[in-house]
């Protein structure tokens, strides 16, 4: 249990999609105007990263791997088919976007209509294929493990995403440069967002390589063994 | 075609390749392609290898899909697309671990990530999916300096005042250092994530200072 509740907040926080390895970026600029539209963006994107890291989890394991074919039989146990894990996993991700566009279509329309053309984006969202990509880096030993990874890094996009809105909202109220307007700002603010994420880093999570021991790192692991 | 041969290098090209660097810059004007811009730009070496990966990709995408534009029902184009996206990039990738291990060590991911790097995606779309091969290919280099451009001028000076290199090589004296008794500290904020943000935010405001149209209202 608790290799899963490190997981799920060292991807929410640590390894947050868009501080860390500003995954997602593109959508994360370009909806990010009003708080309502990227809830709802951020909502998807929990959504498919949930169900697209576990399918390709499972592609990875049985199909992909060095040895995975193995199930088929001994001959089989040499094959390494890692190379077609791009198309593979894009494949898989494209289908279900298709998927959750036609659910949203359905129960929300007027979601629908505010997401647009960002809702088939999603597909080419970094963040969704490098979740994927991530999951087989690291190798995680069961599918619980990936499927928490996967809802963990939707999260932190979500906060991330839902963060940078509601401080684009204020910041229309302040006079900023006239040539750092609009992007430029915003690449700025993500910058001192990112810096704020960073403070998680202190976070001493069981297996993670930095080592840091200060006041609240202590009290944290603290709260952790009085919750088991 | 039209029935007056253009010529191969008219102006009409040359500005296909002229817009994106500054006026329609793909990563400070379209906003496309941050993702792997912002990761990579550390150092200049991965940042070089990324761009020319991408150069790569961008122009055979952008060629081939100019090619099957009339062929490609339009209800399925992304896949199409994508296919044809993820295809090159395996290549890249192939070729990359092959012969420049510990640059794609370093890359991880982010090769990978090409697939869905708006830029590609988004040229395909916008240009190559409405005109000729030769525009289109004209279009990917373009649009491929244009998103080199920014990615180098960041990677130089992250890692110039990060690590006080250029391409790995020291270009700051040593004895500048205050462990050796001189007066200079690498900046290790440059090195981190939310720098290359700030870095990239400052290129924007200097671009959008010299060149005035592109201020966005707020």
């Amino acid at each position: 249990m608790q290799d899963l509740a490190n997981i799920f907040i060292k991807s929410i926080f640590i390894d947050n999609m868009v501080f860390a390895y500003f995954l997602g970026m593109c959508s994360y600029l370009a909806v990010s105007k009003t708080v309502k539209t990227s809830i709802g963006l951020g909502l998807a994107v929990v959504f498919v990263l949930g169900i697209t890291v576990p399918v390709n989890y499972l592609l990875e394991n049985y199909i992909l791997k060095e040895g995975a074919l193995v199930w088929l039989g001994d001959s089989f146990k040499e094959v390494d088919l890692s190379f077609l894990s791009f198309i593979l996993f894009i494949a898989v991700i494209a289908s279900m976007v298709q998927l959750v566009e036609m659910i949203v279509e359905k129960f929300s329309p007027g979601l629908y209509s505010s997401l647009g053309i960002f809702l088939p984006l999603i597909a080419v969202n970094c963040a969704i294929l490098g979740a994927s990509l991530f999951m087989q880096e690291r190798d995680y030993s069961t599918i619980v493990e990936a499927t928490v990874f996967g809802l963990g890094s939707g999260v932190g996009w979500f906060l991330a995403i839902v963060g940078i809105a509601a401080i684009r909202e204020k910041i229309r109220y302040s006079n900023v440069p006239p040539a750092l307007r609009g992007l430029g700002i915003t690449f700025i603010i993500t910058g001192l967002m990112g810096i704020a994420f960073m403070s998680f880093m202190g976070i001493q999570l069981e297996d993670s390589k930095k080592t840091v021991t200060t006041e609240v790192v202590v009290s944290f692991d603290n709260n952790k063994t009085e919750i088991n | 075609m039209s029935n007056k041969q253009e010529a191969l290098f008219s102006k009409k090209n040359i500005k296909l390749i002229k817009d994106p660097l500054d006026d329609n810059n793909p990563i400070t004007v379209q906003v496309l392609g941050i993702c792997s811009a912002l990761a990579i730009t550390v150092q200049l070496k991965p940042a070089v290898v990324m761009a020319v990966s991408v150069f790569f990709v961008l122009c055979v995408a952008n060629v081939l899909v100019s090619l099957m534009r009339k062929m490609i029902p339009s209800r399925i184009r992304i896949i199409v697309q994508l296919v044809i996206i993820a295809t090159l990039v395996i290549l890249v990738d192939q070729t990359l671990k092959a012969f420049l291990y510990d640059v794609s060590k370093e890359l991880s991911v982010f090769v990978g990530l090409i697939i869905t790097n708006c830029i590609i995606m988004g040229r395909l779309e916008a240009f190559a999916l409405a005109n000729t091969p030769w525009k289109s290919f004209m279009d990917g280099v373009g649009n491929s300096l244009g998103y080199a451009l920014p990615l180098i001028v960041v990677a130089f000076f992250r890692e110039l005042l990060g690590s006080g290199t250029l391409f790995g090589l020291e270009v700051i004296p040593p004895n500048w250092y205050i462990e050796n008794g001189g007066f200079y500290a690498n900046n290790g904020m440059m090195i981190l994530p939310p720098m290359a943000l700030v870095t990239c935010g400052i290129y924007i405001w200097v671009q959008r200072i010299r060149n005035n149209k592109l201020v966005e209202e707020n």
